[in-house]
C-alpha cells in the first residue's frame, strides 16, 4: 500500500479504524485473543468500549443500536467460546437484514487448524449465518477488509458480517491510512427501479378497485418512512405492515389496518385474502405473513419492491417485480403520479373502504377486561398511553411480543425493536441496551416474558456499570405461553415443559442488581406502576406484571391455513 | 431441468465452501461441481451442474449472484454450448478382452494412456451422456476403477464470461 500513512500495529489499526470510520461504541468482551485490541481500546478515548456479561449481549447489543439509529452495530469478541456465544446474536440480525461488524480474535496463524487453545473456525460456523466474512491474514490487508466489512454490512440488503483477525495479526505492524472509498467488482447492489417496471406498477396501482399495500422491514431498513407514508397518502389505499415492518407507515393513522399475518389483524388479513392489486414493499412474504402460500392473495396482481432479487417470486410468484431500493422506487412512483395526475379510481375504493370498515368492525384485538386479573393486552394499552407513544420499545419473543406489536402503536419508524425472523428468545433485554445508549434522553422500554427475560438476565449488571434507566415490562404469566397456547389449540392441552417452576423473586432479584424492583398483581395498579417507573428517569426498573395464565393471543391463523381462515377469540 | 451453471469467483479461500454451503442449507442438488483458477490468477472458474424447477433454478442463480465472492455468473444450458466432461477408466484387460477394450476405445475416440499386463487405462472425453454409454459399453466385470472429472462447459460463438 505504498509508503504513506502512519506505521500501527493490527490492534492499533482496529481502533483507530473504528474512529476513522464514525463507531462511538463497541459492545465486547474480552479474551486472550484479543488482548492487543484492548490494550489499544484503552490508550484512548474516542472509542467507547461496553462491557457485557455474556457475548450474546453483546450482538444483540450491537444489533438494538443498529436498529434505532440506522447506524452499523460493533461488536468484538474473543476467540472460541467468545465467537459461538456471539453466534446467536449473529443470527439473530441475519435473518432481519440488521448491519453489524462482528470482530472475532482467532488464535495465531501459525497455530490455525492445529486445534490450539480456544480455536474455532469462526469462519466456517458463522459462514452460514453472515452476509459475508473474512479471515484476516495479514495485517497489510487489515484496513480494506474492515472497510469491506463496513461497507458490505451496511449496504444494499444490510446484514451482519464478521472479521476474524488473529492474534499475531494484531501484534504485527503495518502503514495505515484510512480508505476512504471502497469498490467490489463482486458487489454492486442496485439502488435504483427499472422505470418501465415502475410505470407499469404505477398503472396498475392507479386502476386496482380493491387495492392493498403490505410493507415491512426493508421500509425501516431504507429510512423510507416518509415516502411510503407520502405515496400511500396520495393514493388512499389500505396498507398494512409486518413485524418488522411496524413504524414504517403511522400506526394511529385511519389507512392504517394494522399488521398483518398469524396474530395479524382481521381486517389486514381479509383485505390481504381480497385485494385485486397488491403493493409490496421491503417484505419477504414470510410463512407467518402468507399462511398457505397456494391460498395466499389469489385474487391479486402483485408488485414487488425489494432491494435483493433473490426474495422476489422465492415463496409468492409476483407479476411486476422492482429491484431496487425503498426511497429511490416509492420516490418515483410519487413523482409519476403527481406529473401525469393520475387518480385512483374513486367509487371502487370508496366501496372497498367500506367493505374494510366492515371488517374492522370485529374489533378483532378486543379483549374482556377484568378487576381481579391483570390481563396482559391491558398493560400494554396502558403502556403505549402512559409514554404517550413515544418509547422505544424492544421486546424478547413469545405471547408478549405479539401482544406489544398488536397494542403499541406505531407512529415512527426505528422505535419496535425485535427479533422476527430468528424469534430470538433473550434479545430483548441487550437490545435495549443498545437502544439506549443510541438514544440516551429518550425512554426505553423492553417487553418481556418470564421466561425470555432469563435467558439475557445478566445484562442488567451491564444496565447498572453503565447507567441505563431501561424500563423492563416483565409479563410474567408463569408459563412458556406462546408454547402453552400452541399446546392448548394443537396438542389438546398436553402442557409439556411449558410452566416455568421456580421463579426468582424478580424484585430481589432486580434489586440485587442495584435496580429498583416492582411486583404488580392487581389491575388497579398497573397505571400507578407504570407512572411510577417512568418518573424514575435515572434508574433502570424491572415492573414484574403478574398476568392471566391462560390468556391467548388472538386473532390466529393455524399454521398452513389461507388468510381468511383466522381464529378469532 | 438439468441446468449447467457457471461462475467466476474471487480466487479466495473459502469461496468454494460458501458455494457447497449454499447448495446444501437450502437443499439444492450439486450433480457436479469443478473448479480451477483461471488465467487471471484472482478468479476461479467453477462450473455447477443442477436440476431442479424453474423456481428452484431462478433462486439458485439468485442466491448465487449474492454471494459476494461470485464475480460472475451464467447459466450455460440457456444459450448453445459446449459441454465436456473427462473420464479415466482403468480395466482388467486380458485375452481377448484386450482387443475388444481397443476397439471399443477407438469407436468412442478415448485413447489407452497406460498398459500393464493385466490391465488398460483408458482416457474419454465428451459430454456426460458419451461417458455413461462408454461405461455401458464395457463390460461390467472388467471395471476396476472410474474416475469422472465433473462436467465443464463454455458458451459456443462469441459469448464470453469475462469480466
Ligand atoms: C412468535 C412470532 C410470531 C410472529 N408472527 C408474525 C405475524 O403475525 N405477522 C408478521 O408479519 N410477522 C410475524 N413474525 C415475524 C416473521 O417471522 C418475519 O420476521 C417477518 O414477517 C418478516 O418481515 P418482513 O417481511 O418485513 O421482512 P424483513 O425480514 O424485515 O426483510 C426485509 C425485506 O426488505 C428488503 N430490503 C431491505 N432493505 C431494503 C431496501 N433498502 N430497499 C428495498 N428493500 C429492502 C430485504 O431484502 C427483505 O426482503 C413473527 C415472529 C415471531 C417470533
Ligand atoms: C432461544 C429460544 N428458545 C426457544 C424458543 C421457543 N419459544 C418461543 S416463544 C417461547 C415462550 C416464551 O415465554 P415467555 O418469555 O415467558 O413469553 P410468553 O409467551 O409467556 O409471553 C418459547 C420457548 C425461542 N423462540 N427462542
Ligand atoms: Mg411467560
Amino acid at each position: 500500500m505504498g509508503s504513506k500513512g502512519v506505521e500501527l500495529t493490527g490492534a492499533e489499526i482496529v481502533v483507530r479504524f473504528l474512529r476513522d470510520e464514525g463507531v462511538k461504541y463497541v459492545f465486547g468482551y474480552p479474551g486472550g485473543a484479543v488482548l492487543h485490541i484492548y490494550d489499544a481500546l484503552y490508550k484512548q478515548e474516542e472509542v467507547q468500549h461496553i462491557l457485557v456479561r455474556h457475548e450474546q449481549g453483546a450482538t444483540h447489543a450491537a444489533d438494538g443500536y443498529a436498529r434505532a439509529t440506522g447506524k452499523p452495530g460493533v461488536a468484538l469478541v474473543t476467540s472460541g467460546p467468545g465467537a459461538t456465544n456471539a453466534v446467536t446474536g449473529i443470527a439473530t440480525a441475519y435473518m432481519d437484514s440488521i448491519p453489524l461488524v462482528v470482530l472475532t480474535g482467532q488464535v495465531p496463524t501459525h497455530l490455525i487448524g492445529n486445534d490450539a487453545f480456544q480455536e474455532v473456525d469462526s469462519v466456517g460456523v458463522t459462514r452460514p449465518c453472515v452476509k459475508h466474512n473474512f479471515l484476516v491474514k495479514d495485517v497489510r490487508d487489515l484496513a480494506l477488509i474492515l472497510k469491506k466489512a463496513f461497507y458490505i454490512a451496511t449496504t444494499g440488503r444490510p446484514g451482519p458480517v464478521v472479521v476474524d483477525i488473529p492474534k499475531d495479526v494484531t501484534a504485527a505492524k503495518a502503514k495505515y491510512v484510512y480508505p476512504k472509498e471502497i469498490q467490489l467488482r463482486s458487489y454492486k447492489p442496485v439502488t435504483k427501479g427499472h422505470i418501465g417496471q415502475i410505470k407499469r406498477a404505477v398503472k396498475l396501482l392507479v386502476q386496482a378497485e380493491r387495492p392493498m399495500i403490505y410493507t415491512g422491514g426493508g421500509v425501516i431498513l431504507d429510512g423510507a418512512a416518509k415516502p411510503l407514508t407520502e405515496l400511500t397518502r396520495l393514493l388512499g389505499f389500505p396498507i398494512t405492515n409486518t413485524l418488522m415492518g411496524l413504524g414504517g407507515y403511522p400506526g394511529t393513522d385511519k389507512q392504517f389496518l394494522g399488521m398483518l399475518g398469524m396474530h395479524g389483524t382481521y381486517e389486514a388479513n381479509m383485505a390481504m385474502h381480497h385485494c385485486d392489486v397488491l403493493l409490496a414493499v421491503g417484505a419477504r412474504f414470510d410463512d407467518r405473513v402468507t399462511g398457505n402460500v397456494e391460498k395466499f392473495c389469489s385474487k391479486a396482481k402483485i408488485i414487488h419492491v425489494d432491494i435483493d432479487p433473490s426474495s422476489i417470486s422465492k415463496n409468492v410468484r409476483v407479476d411486476v417485480p422492482i429491484v431496487g431500493r425503498v426511497s429511490d422506487v416509492l420516490g418515483e412512483m410519487i413523482r409519476i403520479i403527481k406529473e401525469k395526475k393520475l387518480k385512483p379510481r374513486r367509487e371502487a375504493l370508496a366501496a372497498w373502504w367500506r367493505q374494510i370498515e366492515e371488517w374492522r368492525a370485529t374489533e378483532c384485538l378486543k379483549y374482556q377486561y377484568s378487576d381481579e386479573v391483570i390481563k396482559p393486552q391491558y398493560v400494554l394499552e396502558q403502556l403505549y398511553k402512559v409514554t404517550r407513544g413515544n418509547a422505544f420499545v424492544t421486546s424478547d419473543v413469545g405471547q408478549h411480543q405479539m401482544w406489544a406489536a398488536q397494542f403499541y402503536k406505531f407512529d415512527k419508524p426505528n422505535r419496535w425493536i425485535n427479533s422476527g425472523g430468528l424469534g430470538t428468545m433473550g434479545f430483548g433485554l441487550p437490545a435495549a441496551m443498545g437502544v439506549q445508549f443510541g438514544h440516551p434522553r429518550s425512554t426505553v422500554v423492553c417487553v418481556t416474558g418470564e421466561g425470555s427475560i432469563q435467558m439475557c438476565i445478566q445484562e442488567l449488571s451491564t444496565c447498572l456499570q453503565y447507567g441505563l434507566p431501561i424500563k423492563i415490562v416483565n409479563l410474567n404469566n408463569r408459563y412458556l405461553g406462546m408454547v402453552r397456547q400452541w399446546q392448548e389449540f394443537f396438542y389438546q392441552g398436553r402442557y409439556a415443559m411449558s410452566y416455568m417452576e421456580a421463579l426468582p423473586d424478580f424484585v430481589r432479584l432486580a434489586e440485587s442488581y442495584g435496580h429498583v424492583g416492582m411486583r404488580i398483581e392487581k389491575p388497579a395498579d398497573v397505571v400507578p406502576a407504570l407512572e411510577e417507573a417512568m418518573k424514575l428517569k435515572k434508574r433502570l426498573v424491572f415492573m414484574d406484571f403478574i398476568t392471566d395464565q391462560t390468556e391467548n393471543v388472538y386473532p390466529m391463523i393455524p399454521a398452513g391455513a389461507g388468510l381468511n381462515e383466522m381464529i378469532l377469540v | 431441468m438439468r441446468r449447467i451453471i457457471s461462475l467466476l469467483l474471487e480466487n479466495e479461500a473459502g469461496a468454494l465452501s460458501r458455494v457447497a454451503g449454499l447448495f446444501s442449507a437450502r437443499g439444492y442438488n450439486i450433480e457436479s461441481l469443478t473448479v480451477a483458477p483461471t488465467e487471471d490468477p484472482s478468479l476461479s472458474r467453477m462450473t455447477i451442474v443442477t436440476h431442479g424447477s424453474d423456481e428452484i433454478i431462478e433462486q439458485i442463480t439468485k442466491q448465487l449472484n449474492k454471494l459476494i465472492d461470485v464475480v460472475k455468473l451464467q447459466d450455460l444450458t440457456e444459450g448453445a454450448h459446449i459441454e465436456r466432461e473427462m473420464l479415466l477408466i482403468k480395466v482388467r484387460a486380458v485375452d481377448a478382452d484386450r482387443e475388444e477394450l481397443m476397439r471399443l476405445t477407438d469407436i468412442f475416440r478415448g485413447s489407452i494412456i497406460d498398459v500393464t499386463g493385466q490391465t488398460f487405462t483408458i482416457e474419454l472425453t465428451g459430454t456426460g451422456e458419451k461417458l455413461d454409454a462408454f461405461i455401458q459399453a464395457v463390460d461390467n466385470e472388467l471395471i476396476l476403477e472410474t474416475v469422472r472429472s465433473g462436467v465443464t462447459g463454455i458458451a459456443r460463438g462469441e459469448k464470453c464470461l469475462r469480466v
